[in-house]
């Protein structure tokens, strides 16, 4: 009805339609704003309602302001969680783009035999669900009845244990580079894909070598790929749960209930019945991202537009 | 927005993660209601009677063949046995399904030192409603004491968990060590055997709240007390100090398998003798015989060591009770189903297949005692066991929110295992991580 009725009330009364506010377009847009506001703003809304709130065993639940924000902020456990993330988003991040790009350009260049092979076997991890692979990684990593172990003894090795303190967040950057090697090294060739050869053959014209090529070319046509590549991996690390929660069952000394902000909240609100607190350190570490990726992409930009 | 399938799917799994405890959270607060009218034993009977399905949360393995026993005796009703995890696996689900008001079971096993907890947040029935006042007597003391809670009777208990030293014959018989008396004598025998066999520890360890704690109660230490909203923690006291210096000799050497009890590796050690001893409940043999059938004859039962030579000092571990959650759907045929596992026939059931009871009839009974373990080479366990129960330390507590405390034990404790720090000094950051979180929720923490 609303859909066939605009068109009508057009014909007749042009002047008024103009000059009166008119609804229709809110008819189209309502629905999708109905959708919108109740997936994605009501939640968070929620969120930052229930983190003004303190439930307790004794004494139930009190509104206590930016209690919990305070509490956040002076949280050494939030802290070190954030810290021990970080830390990997500075290490596993560089090392995972920079293998993509190396095997994107490897089988952008038309020169690797069997590429379809490699390009379906590098992405092939990430089809893997994340628990099946860390699963797998976590069997192998066992130094009593996994392959660390079996090499040990076979070899008369004494590796050292992947699943010990010092190596958790290394075997877990591992695991990760492993699961989504593939994945950004599709983002890279795709965007590789959509250069005019055109430019290849008028650089070989010139004498440029491949080298000459990759860093006058090819790098510079993909930084748009680059940053969003970037990007993404930024929030990954920040989000990082899947892992090290099942690896917890193998290690349980190692990875505590607050390995990684993301095993924090989840800890506070299962095992703590802390909800209030857990959605405040949900917020903050949500903010947190925000801040960490715009900041990236700012830099990016500023760059771009310098050179 | 998103331009790629991982970035979207990763919004999408944040935002229900938000949900989720946003859902979970207003469902929490809803529930205040207090203890229903009677029920009396005929409308049980009814229930019972009429028929209908109830869904059973539990890990104890011989309750499969009580709901066998059970669905015959009542053939309209249906029990669905679910397995959710043991221990705190399962507190953690059942938590999740209270403060989410669905896909709560009809009846859930609840060890002895988590009930206080589901109690106190009013999770589950005060069974006085059924009239459990006729059982008085029926149980033992020590776990008819554990589930009563504030004048409520909040479980029935299943079974008990007396310790005792468990150990493979054949390892020990093999490089000639002498089966320890005291917690010394536990520690050179460690020494000896992991000398002798490289690959065999005297037992497993990676820390195990339950485990520390029933080991500081053989040792006398009285590290939690409380006093309705006054909780007491003092994790430095003679007991647990005891207990801290000479377990740390074994973590020093390097001499307990750095392997997580109920694993696969765990079976398997216990199987090929890695894994030497278990200083364990009364309930583990028919963990031993469903999990361990290849190491049937080997094993044997010896009381636990003592802190002091020719003492008789013996601890709880573990133990449940079965409770019905607030939340189920058909109280009175869960309550039927209660009594029925825990003090009708399905006590004798239990026992035949290798549960330790917590009931004074068959405790004492001679048939009990008399018993034979094929699996121990026909030794008479029962015996062990029942001395143990009688000597139980007596005045342990555990606190009102143990579940929790335990859920951060290899926060703090675990850093004993894999860092230089010493156990004493993990025992005192858990007493703080626990009194933090104990004032956090509204109790008074001296």
């Amino acid at each position: 009805m609303t859909a066939l009725a605009p068109p009508t009330i057009g014909r007749g009364r042009p002047v008024r339609a103009r000059r009166g506010r008119s609804w229709t377009g809110w008819a189209f847009v309502g629905p999708f704003m109905a959708v919108f506001a109740f997936v994605f703003l009501a939640p968070i809304a929620y969120a930052i309602w229930l983190s003004l709130f303190r439930t307790r065993l004794i004494g139930g639940t009190s509104f206590v302001g930016l209690e919990n924000y305070r509490q956040v902020f002076t949280d050494p456990k939030f802290w070190e969680a954030t810290g021990r993330v970080s830390l990997f988003l500075a290490v596993q991040v560089p090392v995972m783009l920079f293998l993509a790009l190396l095997v994107a350009l490897a089988i952008d260049s038309g020169r690797l035999y069997g590429r379809a092979f490699f390009r379906v076997t590098v992405f092939m991890p990430y089809a893997v669900p994340a628990v099946v692979a860390t699963l797998m990684w976590g069997f192998m990593y066992g130094n009593r009845f996994g392959l660390v172990g079996n090499l040990n003894e076979a070899f008369g090795l004494s590796l050292p244990d992947p699943l010990s303190p010092d190596l958790m967040l290394a075997s877990i950057g591992n695991i990760v580079t492993w699961e989504f090697v593939g994945y950004n090294m599709l983002i890279f060739y795709s965007a590789l894909q959509t250069i005019p050869r055109s430019l290849y053959e008028a650089a070989e014209i010139d004498g440029a070598g491949q080298l000459h090529v990759i860093r006058s070319i090819k790098l510079p046509a993909i930084r748009g790929a680059l940053l969003i590549a970037t990007i993404f991996s930024i929030i990954g690390s920040f989000q990082l749960f899947n892992e090290p929660n099942i690896l917890q069952s193998l290690a349980p000394n190692v990875i505590t209930t607050y390995y990684t902000p993301n095993m924090y909240a989840y800890s506070l609100s299962f095992s703590g019945q802390q909800y209030d607190y857990s959605a405040t350190v949900a917020i903050v570490m949500g903010v947190l991202t925000m801040i960490v990726a715009y900041a990236v992409q700012l830099r990016a930009n500023r760059k771009e537009r310098r050179s | 927005m998103f331009t790629n399938r991982r970035a979207f799917l990763r919004a999408a799994a944040a935002l229900t993660a938000v949900v989720t405890t946003a859902a979970l959270a207003a469902c929490g607060s809803g529930d205040d209601g207090e203890t229903g009218t009677p029920v009396s034993a005929d409308q049980v009977q009814a229930a019972l009677d009429a028929g209908g399905s109830i869904t059973v949360w539990a890990w104890e393995p011989t309750l499969k063949q009580v709901v066998t026993a059970f669905e015959a005796k009542y053939p309209k009703v249906k029990v669905n046995l679910v397995n959710a995890g043991t221990g705190n696996d399962q507190y953690t689900a059942l938590q999740n399904a209270v403060a989410a008001g669905s896909g709560v079971p009809d009846v859930a096993q609840i060890e002895y030192y988590a009930l206080p907890q589901f109690a106190l947040g009013k999770s589950l029935t005060d069974l006085t409603a059924f009239g459990t006042g006729e059982l008085d007597g029926t149980f033992t003391p020590g776990p008819w004491s554990s589930v009563k809670s504030g004048g409520g009777v909040y479980g029935l208990p299943m079974d008990s968990g007396p310790m005792a030293l468990f150990y493979n014959k054949d390892v020990f018989d093999k490089h000639q060590i002498a089966v320890p008396t005291t917690w010394d004598e536990y520690v050179a025998a460690a020494k000896k055997l992991h000398a002798a066999d490289p690959k065999a520890y005297i037992t497993n360890d990676t820390g195990d709240a339950g485990f520390t704690t029933s080991l500081i109660w053989q040792a006398g230490g009285k590290p939690f007390s409380v006093d309705g909203t006054n909780v007491k923690i003092n994790l430095g006291d003679e007991g647990s100090s005891k207990f801290a210096s000479t377990w740390q000799q074994l973590l020093d050497g390097k001499l307990v398998a750095p392997v997580g009890s109920w694993s696969d590796g765990w079976y398997k050690g216990l199987g090929d003798g890695t894994i030497a001893t278990l200083v364990i409940g009364a309930w583990m043999p028919a963990n031993l015989e469903s999990g361990v059938p290849a190491a049937k004859g080997k094993w044997r039962v010896a009381p636990m060591p003592q802190w002091t030579a020719g003492a008789n000092a013996a601890a709880e571990n573990g133990g449940s009770s079965l409770a019905i959650p607030k939340a189920g759907a058909n109280n009175a045929l869960a309550y039927g189903f209660l009594k029925y596992a825990t003090a009708g026939d399905g006590v004798k059931i239990r026992i035949d297949n290798g549960a330790f009871p917590a009931t004074n009839a068959e405790l004492k009974s001679d048939a009990f005692l008399n018993k034979e373990f094929p699996y121990f080479g026909g030794q008479k366990a029962n015996e062990i066991f029942a001395k143990s129960a009688a000597a139980v330390v007596p005045g342990w507590s555990y606190l009102p929110f143990q579940v929790y405390a335990n859920s951060i034990f290899n926060d703090t404790v675990g850093q004993a295992y894999v860092s230089d720090k010493k156990l004493a000094d993990t025992l005192k950051s858990w007493q703080d991580a626990s009194a933090k979180y104990g004032k956090e929720q509204g109790f008074t923490v001296g």
